[in-house]
């Protein structure tokens, strides 16, 4: 399987990163490379095996329904690119 | 000074032989002098660290003095440390100020240590030659043309070019071990969930673990004493019984069960270090240990399995970073969608995109179950391969990474080549087993690590097995030239 340039933008684009005409030409080479790598995963049979999300087999915590954080909103705005009355700003999305 | 152990250090501290703000200064002066071109560290702030010291003088004046009281340590740019700048080596987070501490970072300041500064690394952990920073190459102490490993590659080359004491890594698939290796130390990977994640900008959350980076093993144990222990703040924490990692250091090693993987001394190991690492291996037998050849089959199998599991749940955790609660924005926009890909656009180095596009792709409609899900079973495989390792041996040898330090450059544009650098340390992150690299020797003047795989929760073990060998070698006391 080879990736196109536009399959390329596609991912860029589902990733949230522009890219450039060129970026993309450089890109497709890169990842055709790391694509293929991993396509070596395909010559073994794994009909059956349980598939493994974690090292550890444990199960989440539980913890009383309590309040254990305190408010630290102007801490936190602090370093946010923009604020307003303690709202983050970004562009308008809805007309 | 410059080389002595943590409890020399100690021990001189208590005597009052030395201050913690003489010792602290000494190695600051330290970094002013070689770190210009070294660039171990990424963001250095005296005021803070001096003040530091002073309450360990304090402490230590009272009497209350624990083992690492009043030592500098330095902290890998990737733990979240209150009041000072960390930026995983990225632009991403150029001016981010950390506004809580993370876990390791508080175990550290409740020992009474100070922090030195924060290390270079590659971005958000990605690489293995720290040549992916945002913030400059580092070089590597024991020949300046070449990469300290990575991606703590920062930590490697402080320590290695005593400009800290000790320091702190990470390793999702060999940024500790790696590094460690390439730049004459010793570096730990505990077992996943023993060091908490809490406030350790994550990478690939399911591998990721933190360790300590240090001279010794016995430094490495007394750093364990503190960074390892449960925490409610990271879901992964395991809740156990606290550990003396010093406990078993003075054990014997008669007995003991090497197992050799074949894998590992296969194809693509380089000689000179096949070399070193079968003398080590030699040096246990004479300490009374016997060997066994193991094998771990799927190993070449690793390298794939991770550059589909890791890339993928980077691609999750980095969706974070979207320049609207903190870090980089783009100047100039038009709408929303823009200034999301603009941002990410400036934000991330090319490594880290690549890996954020194909943990995209993999996760993408229509190929999960090619990738993902294959790779999550081939994962199973590669731990079962190691539970089979175990039946026959008590711990697991063979080198840490296929090769001494590398020339800088000379893997930059070939990111497959780049990957194998992590043959033998990726699939102990895979199964989430501890793994530990101990310098052995050298080849053409180049460091060369022994990695010791253990069993999981054997750290203990593993550490008694790193210090025995250190007590018959000296080549973890090695220092580099021209850092004097």
């Amino acid at each position: 399987m080879s990736l196109t340039i536009d399959d390329v933008k596609r991912i860029a684009h589902l990733a949230r990163i522009e890219v450039t005409e060129a970026d993309a030409h450089a890109t497709l080479e890169k990842l055709g490379g790391i694509l293929g790598l991993i396509e070596q995963m395909q010559a073994v049979d794994t009909t059956g095996i349980e598939p493994m999300s974690h090292s550890q087999d444990v199960t989440q915590r539980l913890r009383d329904d309590v309040v254990t954080e305190i408010n630290q909103r102007e801490l936190f705005q602090s370093i946010a690119p923009a604020v307003e009355n303690g709202l983050y700003l970004v562009p308008k999305v809805i007309e | 000074m410059i080389n002595a152990s943590l409890k020399e250090l100690a021990t001189a501290l208590g005597a009052k032989q030395i201050s913690s703000v003489e010792l602290t200064q000494l190695f600051l002066d330290r970094i002013n002098r070689l770190n210009p071109e070294i660039n171990a560290y990424i963001t250095l702030d005296a005021d803070r660290s001096l003040a530091q010291a002073a309450a360990a003088d304090a402490l230590i004046a009272q009497g209350k003095a624990g083992p690492l009281t009043g030592i500098p340590f330095a902290q890998k740019d990737i733990f979240c440390a209150q009041g000072w700048r960390t930026t995983c080596g990225s632009k991403m987070l150029e001016n981010f100020v950390a506004p809580y501490d993370a876990h390791i970072i508080s175990q550290f300041d409740n020992a009474g240590a100070v922090n030195l500064g924060k290390t270079n690394m590659d971005e958000f952990a990605m690489g293995s030659s720290n040549e992916t920073s945002y913030f400059g190459k580092v070089q590597n102490p024991w020949d300046r043309a070449r990469v300290p490993g990575g991606s703590s590659g920062g930590s490697a080359a402080a320590v290695a070019a005593r400009l800290a004491p000790a320091a702190t890594g990470t390793d999702t698939g060999g940024s500790i071990r790696q590094p460690a290796s390439l730049c004459g130390l010793s570096g730990l990977k505990p077992t996943y969930g023993v060091c908490s994640r809490y406030g350790m900008i994550a990478f690939a959350s399911s591998l990721d673990q933190a360790g300590p980076m240090a001279k010794s093993a016995e430094d490495l144990a007394l750093m364990m004493n503190v960074m390892a222990g449960f925490d409610t703040r990271d879901s992964t924490s395991l809740q156990r019984d606290t550990e003396d990692y010093t406990r078993d250091l003075n054990q014997p090693l008669k007995g003991l069960r090497i197992g050799l993987p074949r894998e590992y001394f296969a194809d693509g190991l380089d000689a000179g270090v096949a070399k070193v690492v079968l003398d080590a291996i030699e040096q246990y037998r004479k300490l009374g240990a016997e060997t066994v050849e193991v094998s771990l089959p799927n190993t070449q199998l690793s390298i794939p399995v991770y550059y589909v599991l890791a890339p993928a749940e980077a691609s999750s955790n980095l969706s974070r970073y979207d320049g609207v609660r903190y870090g980089h924005r783009a100047a100039e926009y038009t709408d929303l969608m823009d200034m999301y890909c603009k941002t990410r656009a400036e934000g991330f180095g090319a490594e880290v995109k690549r890996r954020i596009m194909v943990g995209t792709y993999v996760l993408s409609a229509g190929y999960y179950d090619a990738y993902y899900l294959k790779a999550q079973q081939l994962r199973r495989l590669i731990a079962q391969d190691f539970e089979q390792a175990f039946k026959q041996c008590d711990v697991i040898m063979g080198p840490a990474a296929p090769g001494t330090a590398f020339k800088t450059g000379e893997k930059t544009n070939d990111p497959v080549a780049m990957y194998l650098e992590d043959l033998y340390t990726i699939a102990v992150n895979l199964a989430g087993l501890p793994g530990m690299s101990v310098p052995a020797g050298f080849s053409n003047g180049l460091p060369v690590g022994l990695q010791i795989i253990g069993n999981y929760f054997s750290e203990a073990r593993m550490l008694n097995i790193g210090h025995q060998y250190q007590q018959v070698t000296d080549w973890h006391k090695q220092m580099p030239q021209g850092i004097e």
